[in-house]
């Protein structure tokens, strides 16, 4: 794929990662929202939040299995909208459930285990959008790698975050979860057999061609 | 009490539907001539088969109750497509649709456990027991939603007058029908079915709570918990039991389905109770359907008249 191909996909990609809210805001407007409108918004931003997240995880091993490398190229681009849709879901909470109180939303956190995690994982994502640009990834070097593996945690942190405050139905969290566990494992197989086969940690090696774009 | 057919039936489903319902009617009619026979029931009293029918039928004659409130209703649509009724799904907007041939006749009632006179009762001649009220309650969800319901029935307590328990028997149990091959939700174990619910007697008893078989001034419509099923507007909405094929009397407090599925979460009293937090989150406030924001929750949803069935308890133990 070329530079000008990839360009023209990434447009595609942008316009079609906005599909969710435009479908949201389109109903909002037409009353089609259903009887909970606050619910369905709130479960809608979290679902893709969660949905990107797999997703940009998904591009490591994608690139590699299919050799297909140019795919880096739109990893930071669903990187990003993830955490689009998690300010979108953070932002439902914070403005419908709690009307801006931050004493309360604070109180929510320290008391409500799901709540805790929810906002785990939203936090852990700040700092890996804020460090998205070219200028970041050059002036933290190896660093930025291990910065960027909280994205494990928060993905995890998110589907504890969805187990936890489902009533009873747990179906639709452990969806996520065993995908989220796949390429996790993925990730824990491919460090043990490097590890095995060079004593260097992974983390130290040369990785420069996953985080530029090229 | 009449129930009359309502005339909106599209034109186009006018043939099939008539030929359905009549079929329905034949067997309606003789379960309703039988069991009036039971109940010891004049043919007087019955009325013409032919006026019971399916959804959207007019319930004809309401009375209205010094227990309703005139806070404003939740539209008909969001009450009739917005549904915790995990027999057909665990989504809400689902079962409207899954329930939609749910076949709510020939229906009878178990009436059980410690009683004078156990029995069979069609749900036809328990519709006929009492005058239909409409009861205007606030229904609070243990999810944090709520919502304000014009139902029809009359006070439980109607009913088990009638059924007149033995004076050993402490505790109404309330069954809802089992089976999978209409409920597509029961073929997932996600509780244990058939659901059970219970109440103390003296909680059945309260003229509050309601034996319920319409809303809106029609027939229940099945997604609601159609043909009959109680509310008990002071606790939270799982404790109103839907679709109920058995009431038993018993000695021992049943145990029911959502404390079987978690026993620190859901209690066996469920009263509404903005100071006592479900263990993962607050109870304190709920979202009226329809609101943007949240309102405070009432201590028992607002009916402070039931306090009394609980003084001296610990509402935090027995939550």
């Amino acid at each position: 794929m070329n530079s000008k191909q990839l360009r023209i996909l990434k447009i595609f990609i942008f316009l079609a990662a906005l599909i969710p809210l435009g479908r949201l805001v389109w109903k909002f407007y037409h009353d089609a929202l259903g009887a909970n409108p606050v619910e369905v918004i709130t479960h809608s931003t979290g679902d893709w939040t969660m949905i990107l997240i797999l997703t940009t995880l998904s591009i490591t091993p994608l690139r590699k299995l299919t050799k297909q490398y140019w795919l880096i190229g739109i990893r930071r681009m669903i990187g990003l909208f993830a955490f689009f849709y998690g300010c979108l879901h953070f932002t439902t909470y914070i403005w419908l459930d709690k009307s801006f109180d931050v004493h309360e939303m604070i109180k929510d956190v320290y008391k409500r285990p799901f709540i805790t995690a929810g906002f785990t994982a939203f936090v852990l994502m700040i700092p890996l959008a804020l460090t998205s640009t070219k200028g970041w990834i050059r002036r933290l070097g190896k660093n930025w790698q291990r910065l960027h593996w909280l994205i494990y945690i928060s993905g995890i942190a998110a589907v504890i975050h969805y187990i936890w405050l489902v009533k009873a139905d747990l179906r639709e969290p452990l969806r996520y979860g065993s995908i989220l566990s796949v390429l996790l494992i993925y990730r824990v197989v491919v460090w043990l057999r490097n590890s095995r086969k060079n004593p260097t940690p992974v983390a130290l090696r040369g990785r420069s061609p996953e985080v530029t774009e090229s | 009490m009449f129930i009359k057919k309502s005339s909106d039936i599209p034109s186009s489903e006018i043939t099939s539907k008539s030929l359905y319902l009549n079929r329905r009617q034949l067997i309606t009619g003789a379960a309703i001539v039988g069991a009036a026979a039971v109940a010891g029931v004049g043919l007087s009293e019955i009325g013409f088969p032919s006026r019971v029918a399916g959804a959207n039928a007019k319930i004809d004659g309401l009375q209205k109750s010094p227990f309703s409130t005139s806070e404003k209703q939740t539209p008909y649509k969001d009450v009739t497509n917005y549904n915790n009724f995990y027999e057909f799904s665990t989504d809400k907007y689902e079962p409207a649709g899954l329930a939609k041939d749910f076949m709510t006749r020939p229906w009878t009632v178990t009436i059980d456990g410690l009683v004078k006179k156990k029995q069979q009762l069609d749900v036809d001649a328990i519709m006929k027991m009492s005058a239909p009220e409409e009861r205007i309650y606030r229904h609070r969800c243990v999810e944090g939603w709520s919502i304000v319901v014009p139902w029809v029935g009359f006070s439980l307590s109607e009913l088990i007058k009638r059924a007149d328990p033995l004076p050993k028997a402490k505790f109404v149990e309330f069954t809802t029908l089992l089976d999978p091959k209409q409920m597509p939700g029961q073929r997932v174990s996600v509780l244990k079915w058939p659901y059970v619910e219970g109440l103390r007697m003296d909680e059945a008893m309260h003229p509050l709570a309601l034996l319920c078989f319409g809303m809106y001034g029609e027939v229940l419509p099945n997604q609601d918990g159609a043909p009959l099923r109680i509310v008990v507007p002071w606790k939270y909405g799982f404790k109103s039991a839907k679709s109920i094929v058995r009431i038993r009397f018993t000695e021992e407090q049943p145990m029911n389905t959502w404390q079987l599925s978690a026993p620190n979460e859901y209690g066996f009293y469920s009263n509404v109770n903005p100071n006592v937090d479900h263990p993962r989150w607050s109870q304190a406030k709920e979202r009226r359907l329809g609101e943007l924001t949240k309102r405070p929750t009432l201590m028992f949803n607002g009916y402070d008249q039931v306090a009394s069935l609980y003084s001296g308890m610990d509402l935090k133990k027995n939550f």
